[in-house]
């Protein structure tokens, strides 16, 4: 890959960085990344990856931007008001970036459509805000055979994980998804908009850390923090034998949806 | 008993303590929201209430957290 005058500039401040380089930027430029998720956590994650000029981004979701999207979603401006979030996120992605190539797939991600929608990238992030779909991504990637970062976030919390084959898993940690009637209802827990901006600026540095090859991914650790007493944690952990996906005896084979929660504030107000 | 619960050290009164009573001692209102690993390796939740801590074990509590900042979060 020969960079321009233009590109050299541009990505002077990785270049520069000794762990990059020239050759860790070609990486960068030459990577595929599926954001699942256009939301809280996709919106800084995929700034970050298009500002640092990756290759191809892909971005799977569903749903259009709604007024209380704003508080957070900063990839979504005011006047984007129903527009598909995959567009108005692109939209800017290409205003940000015009080295990266942006595909949009507006669309939920589900067990019919999954395995089709990873196969073509090199790292997954999963910023989706709900547990079907995040125990879907985890299944299809361990089954497929994709590294993936996983994201979470809840008032002032976030927590996150990378999995690459090999390590352990989302179900090595949280076996199946928990009771319904147990997750507060979105409306109820609420999020400060910039933990939802530190998670996804994790998972985009896991993203760019997979794509260079450089320092030690958040593998076999749960990274947990709070930040109303700005406190980070990561607790080690190593596969599960019992895991249901990647345990001696797995007992799941292939995907499956998981019944999905009402997640819609306008219904939760009623 | 000395244990080290979510990184912190702490001292609990009583012998042969469950999991599940672990829970209860900490206040944690719904178990089935946390993921607990004991010296290392995940308890079954079918095992709170049968795993024992035992002087000096390491105790995680980790939750469940589903929120993304999508539609609803």
């Amino acid at each position: 890959m020969d960079f321009t005058d233009e590109q050299l500039e541009r990505y002077s401040r990785h270049i520069i960085l000794k762990n990059v380089g020239v050759e860790g930027q070609e990486k960068i430029c030459r990577g595929r990344v599926l954001i699942i998720g256009a939301g809280g956590l996709g919106s800084p994650a995929a700034l970050y990856l298009a500002a640092a000029g990756v290759g191809v981004i892909g971005l799977v979701d569903g749903d259009v931007v709604d007024r209380t999207n704003l508080q957070r979603q900063v990839i979504h401006f005011t006047p984007d008001l129903g527009l598909p979030k995959v567009e108005s996120a692109a939209a800017k992605i290409r205003r940000l970036n015009p080295d990266v190539r942006v595909h949009t797939y507006h669309t939920l991600a589900l067990a019919h459509n999954i395995a089709g929608l990873i196969k073509d990238y090199d790292f997954i992030i999963d910023a989706t805000d709900n547990f079907p779909a995040k125990f879907l991504i985890n299944d299809a990637c361990v089954l497929g055979g994709k590294p993936f970062s996983h994201g979470g976030i809840l008032r002032f919390d976030g927590q996150a994980m990378t999995y690459v084959p090999g390590a352990a898993c989302y179900r090595c940690v949280f076996t199946a998804p928990p009771p319904k009637d147990l997750v507060p209802t979105c409306a109820q827990a609420g999020v400060l908009g910039a933990v939802a901006g530190m998670l996804g600026a994790i998972q985009a540095a896991e993203a760019l850390k997979y794509l260079t090859g450089i320092g030690e991914m958040l593998t076999n650790r749960l990274l947990i923090f709070d930040a109303l007493a700005m406190n980070f944690r990561t607790v080690k952990m190593r596969r599960n034998a019992n895991c249901p996906l990647c345990g001696r005896e797995p007992r799941i084979t292939g995907l499956a949806d998981e019944a999905r929660p009402v997640c819609d504030l306008k219904n939760a107000k009623h | 008993m000395n244990i080290i619960i979510n990184g912190q050290a702490e001292n609990i009164a009583g012998e042969n303590l469950s999991v599940a009573k672990l829970l209860a001692l900490k206040n944690v209102e719904a178990p089935d929201m946390v993921s607990v690993q004991l010296g290392g390796e995940f308890v079954p939740r079918a095992d709170f209430e049968t795993a024992k801590l035992k002087e000096n074990d390491t105790v995680d509590f980790l939750y469940f957290m589903g929120g993304g900042g999508g539609g609803g979060l």
